[in-house]
């Protein structure tokens, strides 16, 4: 006789934002997963409306408070282009020497504390630092570097103050920037050590067929620009983004789950799918480990996104340096524009994946609507899917050892559930 | 102040026992937690200091209560956190509101100016899903607060300063001047008397460090409004210098929209607005 089971898990731990997992079987037949998403709605798009344009990049940078320039750059290149403004060629690298700020914290934070401590049995980043102290430590004091650059050029590192529409409210000080060149040129050898460390952690046996969707740029490692890439082998102008990607609301969660338009499938979106779309445009250095370290693509491991997030780090802190080495008084530090009616809308990859945005705005600067699509809705389906593959695989008797497993594969997405509601606790409901 | 057996600090101090620190999440973006996590110098040695016994976001290891500190983040916008809250007050010596979203709400206190039902048709296909309240309320409509930390995000010092106060029994030093104060710390030229930018600088409570001015931009209230700020009379002068509720009023209404000094002058200038535009009709 087979036997009737339910495995939840209330509250998800070491991700950011508040979820649980709901699990139903029947025997060994896994009947339902989902995602549940409990985290309070707090209606950015309803509220962004009326509001003035220049306000949109303070507003939904407090919609994560982990990846707040994500939301931020995201934000201005669409309203730049319902504006029609171009920035300069000097404000674009800044730009993305602020988004390597952005990914050195948010990186560093999950491969130290977030998802490291699942490869050894511990429960938090500060319990694996009795056995890897010096790997702890220097984790650290990368993620702090992040936070540095994002504190001298965004003015504070969590809801930086200095993104404007057009460009900055203020050009950094050169001398302030510089005095980073030295701790940089330790941090790239440093995030290479780390990559190596990660690279080594004994990884489950696992892969699936994912269609993997990322920016993809001719000649840079996507951040801020690209067309959207995927491994199913297209490439979709931002602007068709919608027609080709669309939200729907499930009962279980406060965050929608986006999916393909043609045929209601779920993809995968983060470091891992954009190493796997962009791997000969990481930085020479982030090459090198990845060719040290075979880690070869495409790779469709997802608990090997912590290698994927290695070489980011890599990469962030060599463009990082180079862009700090040629640093050149930035003048204009904001472009000027009058308001019209218009209409844009932008990807850029957050640390956790593809994020997209789009906002009308009319002749007075006021935003007439805006849609927000973050990561982890986009990726929430897929994590369902992955865990059906993976529940029969790692499914004892021990419920609490069940969900720890599950809880593994959840993590290694780095979701960020927070962002995502517009985002969790483990439900195992068996029966026969 | 509700607590359960052996949980009062000031009686721990001097002794070996390590307090015991919980950190819950409401409605928030993350980011004041995270702020605990961003003291990368300090993070090892301040978790040998504590017991960690429940952080959802750093440690699977979620113990049980009751706990010397609970350290809350997020503001009340659900029929469950309503109840939620009065469980974490059950089970806290001293509960520490941390940010802006529970000391005053945050940025999704705006629902509490707009309409529930079409902010949930806004973004939501399915609004019948959805539970939640049509206000956003800080902690402290719900229970006693021990102590408030402002700020959209919190100073992550700060937080420190709460922690090894706490732990040592004594009261937090946290300083409780206005922005504008410190930009004449730091000797930042004035924006709004020298470029007339309307600034929330001198009704706002210091702990940012002043970074907007210094970046050439207004204060736009992170902080929340200080002791005695007299927002009306920052208003009426903006508005005799020239600026309209059209800039004011977004100004007030931001992450400490619904904090009381600020919502008072905010309805003060949005009903004014809307007697003008009355007058006119009538014209």
């Amino acid at each position: 006789m087979s036997e009737e089971r339910t495995i939840r898990v209330e509250a998800l731990s070491r991700v950011e934002g508040e979820g649980g997992l709901y699990v139903r079987m029947a025997g060994r037949v896994i009947e339902d997963v989902k995602l549940t998403i409990y985290e309070p709605p707090r209606f950015f798009e309803a509220f962004l409306r009326g509001r003035s344009l220049e306000d949109v990049p303070d507003i939904t940078a407090r919609i994560c408070g982990i990846c707040p320039v994500a939301y931020q750059m995201s934000a201005v290149h669409a309203l730049e282009q319902a504006l029609n403004v171009r920035v300069t060629a000097d404000i674009r690298r800044l730009r993305r020497l602020l988004y390597c700020g952005e990914w050195i914290e948010s990186h560093g934070l999950h491969m130290h504390l977030l998802q490291a401590p699942d490869f050894f049995g511990a429960a938090s980043g500060i319990e694996l630092a009795e056995k890897f102290p010096q790997e702890i430590q220097r984790g650290l004091q990368l993620k702090k570097l992040g936070n540095d650059l994002l504190e001298i050029l965004g003015g504070r590192a969590i809801h930086p103050i200095n993104v404007a529409v057009g460009g900055f409210y203020r050009a950094p000080r050169i001398d302030d920037l510089q005095l980073l060149i030295p701790k940089f040129e330790w941090g790239l050898q440093a995030a290479i050590d780390a990559t190596r460390w990660v690279a080594g952690f004994p990884f489950p046996d696992f892969s699936r067929s994912y269609e993997m969707v990322s920016l993809l740029h001719p000649d840079e490692y996507p951040m801020n620009e690209g067309v959207v890439a995927s491994t199913a082998g297209q490439r979709i102008p931002v602007e068709d983004y919608e027609k080709e990607f669309a939200e729907h609301h499930v009962a279980h969660s406060t965050a929608l789950h986006s999916l393909r338009t043609s045929n209601d499938a779920c993809y995968h979106v983060g470091p891992l799918a954009r190493v796997n779309l962009n791997r000969d445009r990481l930085s020479e250095s982030a090459r090198k480990v990845a060719d040290e370290i075979r880690f070869a693509i495409p790779c469709l491991n997802p608990f090997k996104a912590i290698i994927a997030r290695g070489l980011e780090l890599v990469h962030a802190f060599e463009e990082g340096l180079e862009i700090l080495k040629s640093l050149k008084i930035l003048k204009p530090a904001r472009m000027s524009y009058a308001y019209q009616d218009g209409e844009g809308c932008a990807a850029t990859e957050a640390p956790r994946g593809l994020i997209y945005h789009r906002y009308q705005v009319d002749s007075k600067g006021k935003v007439g609507l805006a849609k927000i699509v973050p990561p982890t809705s986009q990726n929430q389906r897929q994590i369902e899917e992955d865990l059906r593959e993976w529940l029969p695989r790692i499914l004892t008797d021990d419920d609490a050892h069940t969900a720890d497993e599950c809880e593994r594969l959840i993590r290694s997405y780095d979701p960020c559930i927070s962002c995502s509601t517009h985002f969790l606790k483990l439900t195992v409901d068996r029966h026969s | 102040m509700s607590g359960k057996g052996d949980t009062s600090m000031a009686s721990n101090a001097g002794r070996p026992k390590k307090p015991r620190v919980a950190v819950f999440k409401f409605a928030s973006c993350d980011g004041c937690q995270l702020s605990l996590l961003d003291c990368e110098d300090e993070l090892l040695s301040v978790a040998s200091a504590i017991e960690i016994a429940y952080f959802p976001e750093a440690s699977s290891d979620m113990r049980e209560g009751p706990y010397d500190v609970s350290l809350v983040e997020g503001s009340i916008t659900t029929p469950h956190d309503v109840e939620r809250i009065q469980f974490v007050r059950q089970q806290s010596a001293v509960v520490v509101t941390i940010g802006a979203c529970a000391t005053a709400g945050g940025i999704q206190s705006l629902r509490n100016w707009g309409n529930h039902e079409e902010f949930l048709k806004c973004v939501y296909a399915s609004p019948e899903y959805i539970s939640s309240l049509a206000t956003s309320t800080p902690i402290s409509a719900h229970i006693p607060v021990d102590f408030e930390l402002r700020g959209c995000p919190i100073n992550r010092h700060q937080l420190l300063e709460v922690i090894i106060a706490l732990a040592a029994g004594r009261k937090p030093r946290i300083p409780n001047h206005s922005v504008c104060l410190d930009c004449k710390i730091r000797g930042t030229v004035c924006v709004e008397v020298a470029q007339g930018i309307p600034c929330l600088g001198p009704v706002t409570h210091s702990g940012c460090g002043a970074i907007c001015p210094d970046f050439n931009r207004g204060c736009y209230g992170c902080f929340g409004p200080v002791m005695q700020a007299n927002c009306d009379g920052l208003v009426d002068h903006y508005q005799s210098v020239g600026h309209t509720s059209e800039v004011l009023l977004p100004l007030l209404r931001n992450f400490n929209a619904a904090a009381p000094q600020f919502a008072a002058v905010s309805d003060r200038l949005s009903s004014a607005d809307a007697r003008e535009s009355e007058g006119s009709q009538h014209v």
